[in-house]
């Protein structure tokens, strides 16, 4: 028998096998939508940028070139890289803390540029790499390791904060939705400007086991189960609470960063 | 071509004869004028100028522009300095050319903006975390403001690490003829000769040949204790191959970076140690003590860090004197080099007089 080559597999640092994220963790199958969504692009002329987490893991296994810097600090690299050779397709890809909190006024300033960047945030509402701390997108009242308590600070809507930010194109599904996830990524990466998708993902290990989930299959249910499919809503309305509301939710003409330079330059 | 500007907009000159086409950076006095004039001479020679968030952001464009093959820099003072300092350890780690000028103002904290110190001397070394080792160069006045801005690029690129300009604010503000030099010499980064690239694989030089971002290698970069591949690895002895590589291509090497004016120092007993904006004074200082019958000279290294192998000038001198605005950040290893060392320090806010310096020779 032949062996079969996984249709992935020239996508993938093979070498780099077996990678580190935990049985039932979101993000693997995140990551294989992302790879099903660059197939047919010109690999060589592709960056992908992560800044650090378990989230940040996956610049290490993409066989682009690929840059792994300083937590929440993937976007003003990415922005280094697209300037300097526009010629790029340039993905960032990080955590809810790394895009977020540490990097957060990274995100709204690019987003305000709309700079021909592609932000993909792997939300799963936990700082996972660290052990499982509070994030920004921490719902009220989920246990963490630093709220014993539970939480009280309120959530970020990041879809809204990227749209009201300048964001042209923007997307949210959960881990759930592989297909629409895939076509909306493939979209965010053809897109001219600034494009930002959020994934609901789940973390079973540092969220999921403190939150009376049994395993990342159940969370992954859970998930499908409260999603709303909603194209262009009212914003206002998209605040992640019993329901998700999942859908492509911006996408808008607007002259571009490297276009606004030329006009001026 | 001479033109009169100031240390800044000379520095500014020089990266563009040095072929910097990207700059990202933040105002902040007293470095502001070098991002304006970037900002205005970038677009006319192809490049780009951005104006980011914050140093954070500076500083991580710069490098990202690096590795898409463009020769980059941004430029501050200490409190932005202070923000970059994460990713000054990336750059280095990553072994990424850059250049990062610091125009010192009087610190700690926000302290005096628009006045001269030379408080970032430690900083400029050792001020990222983990150990590693950095190219520092101070210039003394515009014209060096433009021509060691030029060697630091070419420093950057031949020994892929962050190249420090350690200016100060009078050598920034200071306007004097500069010579915009008609033919500079200019050394750009080693590629990767066939297709199959080990992107963190050391020539014998210590230094790996740089891809680039596009060229169709898809390696990995990562801040991580990483192998040749550039694949991150936990481990004591990968760590112990990096980092001693890290620290010898700078240090096995030094001899081709370290650099110092000497003055009046072949008949002197008395060595006087001064750098930047603080040597015009000091070398004052020396020619009026000569004028009263003191032997004295000036040692006036470059080139900061690495340290130079100084001590032969400096160790049958009977005294020397340390002449630097902070508390002896360079004293304390210049002091090793001869038993009879003293400093004139201070805090900044005016540069020393040379009258006073005199004074302390004098009695010394
Ligand atoms: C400057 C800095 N502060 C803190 C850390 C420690 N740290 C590593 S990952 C992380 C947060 C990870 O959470 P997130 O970004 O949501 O990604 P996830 O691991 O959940 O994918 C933190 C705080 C760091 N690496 N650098
Ligand atoms: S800790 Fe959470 S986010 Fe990290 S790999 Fe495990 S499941 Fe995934």
């Amino acid at each position: 028998m032949v062996p079969q080559e996984h249709p992935l597999e020239q996508l993938l640092r093979s070498d780099r096998m077996p990678h580190i994220w935990c049985p039932g963790c979101g993000l693997g199958t995140d990551l294989g939508c992302y790879l099903r969504a660059l197939s047919g692009m010109d690999l060589d002329k592709v960056a992908f940028v992560s800044g650090i987490g378990c989230s940040g893991r996956a610049a290490g296994y993409v066989a682009v070139d690929s840059f792994h810097v300083t937590h929440g600090r993937g976007i003003p690299f990415a922005i280094g890289l697209k300037v300097a050779n526009p010629e790029l397709t340039v993905t960032v890809w990080g955590g809810d803390g790394d895009i977020f909190a540490i990097g957060g006024n990274h995100f709204i300033h690019a987003a305000r540029r709309n700079i021909e960047l592609n932000v993909i945030c792997i939300n799963n509402a936990i700082y996972g790499m660290t052990g499982g701390q509070v994030a920004p997108s921490t719902p009220l009242r989920a246990k963490t390791t630093t709220t014993p308590y539970g939480n009280y600070e309120h959530p970020f809507n990041f879809s809204y904060m990227a749209a009201a930010s300048g964001a042209t194109y923007v997307a949210r599904w959960t881990t759930a939705h592989t297909k629409e996830l895939t076509k909306s990524m493939r979209e965010a990466l053809e897109w001219k400007g600034f494009s930002f998708i959020e994934v609901i993902s789940m973390c079973p290990t540092t969220f999921g086991r403190r939150n009376g989930f049994a395993d990342g299959l159940e969370m992954l249910k859970d998930m499908k189960a409260r999603s709303e499919v909603k194209n262009f809503p009212d914003l206002e309305d998209t605040d992640i609470g019993e329901k998700i509301v999942v859908g492509k939710f911006v996408e808008k003409e607007k002259r571009s960063y490297l276009e606004e330079v030329k006009q001026w330059r | 071509m001479l033109e009169f500007i100031n240390g800044d907009v000379a520095c500014a000159e020089g990266a563009i004869a040095a072929g910097c086409r990207f700059f990202g950076g933040y105002p902040i006095t007293p470095s502001t004028e070098i991002a304006e004039r970037m900002a205005l001479r970038l677009p006319q020679v192809g490049g780009a100028f951005m104006q980011m968030e914050d140093e954070l952001a500076s500083i991580m464009c710069v490098l990202g522009a690096s590795w898409a093959g463009k020769k980059a820099m941004t430029a501050t003072s200490g409190p932005g300095f202070s923000l970059m300092q994460e990713s000054i350890g990336l750059a280095a780690m990553t072994e990424t050319p850059c250049v990062i000028v610091d125009v010192q103002r009087a610190g700690p904290s926000t302290g005096l903006p628009t006045l001269v110190a030379q408080g970032d001397v430690m900083q400029s070394r050792f001020g990222s975390h983990g150990d590693y080792r950095t190219i520092v160069l101070a210039p003394a006045n515009a014209q060096e403001m433009y021509d060691l801005t030029i060697r630091a690029f070419n420093l950057s690129e031949r020994f892929r690490t962050p190249v420090i300009v350690l200016s100060d604010e009078v050598c920034g503000h200071i306007t004097s003829g500069v010579d915009l030099r008609e033919k500079v010499d200019i050394e750009n980064r080693k590629k990767p000769g066939s297709s199959e690239c080990l992107p963190f694989k050391a020539d014998e030089d210590l230094i790996p040949p740089m891809a680039v971002a596009g060229e169709g290698y898809r390696f990995h970069v990562t801040g991580l204790t990483h192998n040749e591949k550039g694949y991150p690895v936990t481990s004591a002895e990968v760590q112990q191959a990096l980092v001693t590589r890290l620290v010898d291509k700078v240090e096995k090497r030094k001899g081709e970076i370290v650099d110092a004016e000497f003055f009046m120092l072949d008949d002197a007993d008395m060595c006087v140690i001064a750098y930047g904006s603080e040597a015009g004074s000091a070398k004052k200082a020396v020619k009026m003590a000569r004028e009263k019958g003191i032997k004295a000279g000036l040692l006036r290294p470059k080139v900061l860090w690495p340290l130079g192998n100084f001590e032969d000038y400096v160790k049958d001198m009977k005294k020397v004197l340390v002449v630097e605005l902070n508390s002896g950040q360079f004293y304390s290893d210049a002091k090793c080099w001869n038993r009879n060392t003293k400093l004139l320090g201070g805090y900044g806010g005016e540069l020393h007089r040379p009258d006073d310096i005199l004074k302390v020779m004098e009695v010394f």
